[in-house]
């Protein structure tokens, strides 16, 4: 933005908060300096052109430039900003909070949402309150490197349409979706989009990073109904169910399975554990790694499970099962 | 904050902030904006100019500098600064709010406190303010974390922490000293970086695999090499002494890839149709760990190399399938 830009912008800005009466456009135009019609080659169109252009940047910045009559008596449309709608107004936070809010303006570690969080303290600071330094060695960190992610959250911002080719775990193959999106939620930190499969006729959960290519919005704005209710956590946690429905008593040798031991619950007797998970093939699972250093107790259904397991791996590293 | 298309929101929050700190170091100011001194006298040096409609000396802004201090004498009508946008409030807001709901911070409250107050600031965020709406954005970090208050009042305190700390990877349980640095959230997980008297160095520690941790004797300064690491690359960092070791996956191993941070991925059935094979190269301290992972894949992968950690999941499945016998 040129320096001439930023000083007329400026100029605007203050002139329409300093009145408080409508200012027509050609008020507008005597009382702030850079608009000089006679400074451009084509007079009047450029001034119109450069006054609408400054006007909607503004709006974009979050100024309220309102529109109204100049006068009582005709339709001449005019321009002001109230200054109450334009301030932020006092919040009387507390140090604590202020410190607090310190703390989550730093979650962020990717400039789509720490830009925003940074500026919007400037602006609290700028109102006169100033965070304590933020707790020392306190860091929550949360990143969004997924080249997704910036346009699912516009998306649902917009509550427009999406559509993106998705890779299932396990398929090398992709399918092309199409999605009225929800909103995006980071969980276990990874990051999920939550919304309506439009040809699954479903409700359905993507992860960001398994979304591939270009990431694409269309139709209008406004199309997207968000169902009242929905919850984006308990959505991404039945996509990744982990409801216990098995359980199996497994014997550790002395000394070994501490990762079991930490998050199993104990056996009846010392160094057995009390292993419960969605299905058996998920028990075997957090199991088999520890070879012959674990054995199940009257299991036999976990003991066929990681017998399958361990001829798999025998024969795949050339060993005869 | 340096591209030009920021500089507007800057400059209508640089006026009201020097409101509010009057007398206030220019390196300090430029701090607080993202900026160098020589950016801010700039901002100043264009603010100067600008001003009410007149031009004359009490219409414009105007500004007091004294040694390397600024005041501002005349706001004209920038006293306050801009409501928050959108954006700043729902990057805030929804940051306010995933920490709010972490067990264990002492921040819990005035975060709550804080959130009710910051629905007055934005702009109109219906999705924000309802309450019945669905929040566009959320966070959920890790929320299983009893060890969390114990780390963090040692932290603050200044204690050393007594840990049993599980490393799944060796299957053991190593009692360590730690005098805490800091704790940070990485990936929604939790660590904490502290200097580590067994290592002789500075370590991270997942809170969840904090078997137990118990505040000790107030810690003695930290060692000079006791820096804190950049974990902006991430967290796994290979190291030259480390295995590399290569795998081949069957497609429902291919979650491997996706789990652990390797080096290479190659497809092997490129054309073909349907899921395909991956080969992938990943780099590990630690070979037993790979023996546990092909054990758990199961002959959906296999180690192609090195030779030694081949010969190791051979036996130890061996071993395996031995003490089931008659199970």
């Amino acid at each position: 933005m040129s320096r001439k830009k930023l000083e007329r912008q400026l100029n605007l800005a203050m002139c329409l908060m300093a009145t408080t009466r409508f200012l027509s456009v050609d008020e507008i135009a005597d009382l702030v300096p850079g608009y000089a019609r006679e400074a451009s080659p084509d007079g009047e169109g450029a001034f119109r052109r450069m006054f609408e252009r400054d006007k909607a940047e503004l709006r974009e910045l979050g100024i309220p430039v309102q529109t109204g009559g100049v006068t009582g008596w005709d339709d001449e449309v005019g321009y002001r900003i109230e200054r109450r709608d334009y301030a932020l107004p006092d919040l009387h936070l507390t140090p604590e909070e202020a410190a607090a809010l310190g703390l989550a303006a730093r979650l962020w570690s990717s400039a789509t949402l720490a830009e925003p969080s940074a500026s919007a303290m400037r602006k609290l600071r700028a109102a006169g309150v100033d965070p304590l330094p933020p707790p020392a060695g306190l860091e929550p960190r949360v990143a969004a490197t997924e080249a997704a992610f910036e346009p699912c959250l516009a998306a649902v911002r917009e509550k427009r349409a999406l559509h993106f080719d998705y890779r299932r775990p396990g398929q090398a193959k992709v399918t092309s979706r199409s999605v009225h999106p929800w909103g995006v939620i980071s969980w276990r930190g990874r990051w999920y989009l939550v919304g309506y499969d439009l040809v699954r006729e479903e409700s359905r959960v993507f992860r960001l990073s398994r979304m591939e290519g270009r990431v694409r919005a269309t139709g209008p704005s406004g199309v997207v109904t968000v169902p009242p209710g929905v919850d984006l956590r308990a959505a991404v946690q039945e996509a990744d169910p982990g409801e216990p429905m098995a359980s199996a008593l497994v014997r550790l040798r002395p000394g070994s399975g501490w990762a079991l031991r930490h998050s199993a619950a104990p056996g009846p007797h010392a160094d057995t554990v009390l292993i419960t998970d969605r299905d058996m093939g998920r028990i075997a699972d957090r199991v088999v790694e520890l070879g012959a250093e674990a054995t199940p107790v009257d299991a036999p259904e976990l003991a066929e499970e990681l017998r399958k397991r361990l001829r798999g791996a025998l024969q795949a590293h050339g060993g005869e099962a | 904050m340096t591209g030009t298309a920021d500089r507007l929101p800057r400059l209508l929050a640089l006026v009201p902030y020097l409101r509010t700190h009057q007398g206030a170091e220019l390196t300090e100011v430029a701090t607080v904006f993202g900026i160098n001194v020589r950016q801010l006298r700039d901002d100043l040096n264009l603010l100067w100019v600008c001003g009410l409609p007149g031009g004359g000396p009490g219409d414009l802004l105007d500004f007091a500098f004294e040694g390397e201090t600024v005041s501002v004498i005349e706001t004209q009508t920038l006293d306050r600064p801009l409501k928050l946008t959108a954006d700043e409030a729902l990057a805030l807001r929804v940051a306010a709010r995933a920490l709010a709901d972490v067990p264990g911070l002492a921040e819990r409250e005035a975060l709550e406190s804080a959130q009710a107050k910051l629905a007055m600031a934005s702009a109109d965020l219906p999705e924000l303010s309802d309450p019945g709406a669905t929040v566009p954005l959320q966070v959920a970090l890790e929320p299983e974390s009893e060890v969390l208050s114990t780390v963090r009042a040692a932290l603050e305190s200044g204690h050393t922490l007594a840990l049993r700390y599980l490393v799944p990877s060796r299957d053991e349980v190593t009692a360590r000293v730690v005098t805490p640095m800091r704790l940070v959230s990485v990936d929604g997980r939790w660590y904490l970086e502290g200097w580590c008297q067994l290592a002789d160095g500075v370590r991270l520690f997942r809170l969840d695999r904090m078997v137990e941790a118990v505040a000790g004797a107030a810690a003695e300064p930290l060692p000079s090499e006791a820096v804190p690491r950049d974990l902006a690359e991430g967290l796994f960092r290979p190291r030259d002494e480390d295995l590399t070791v290569v795998l081949e996956l069957e497609p429902a191993a291919r979650w491997v890839a996706d789990y652990y941070p390797v080096e290479q991925a190659t497809e092997l059935d490129p054309a073909g149709e349907g899921p395909g094979r991956l080969r992938v190269e990943l780099r590990t301290p630690d070979p037993a760990w790979v023996v546990r992972l092909a054990l758990r894949l199961g002959g959906q992968g296999r180690v192609v190399a090195p030779p030694e950690v081949v010969a190791a999941v051979r036996q130890q499945a061996q071993k395996g399938l031995e003490a089931l016998r008659g199970l």
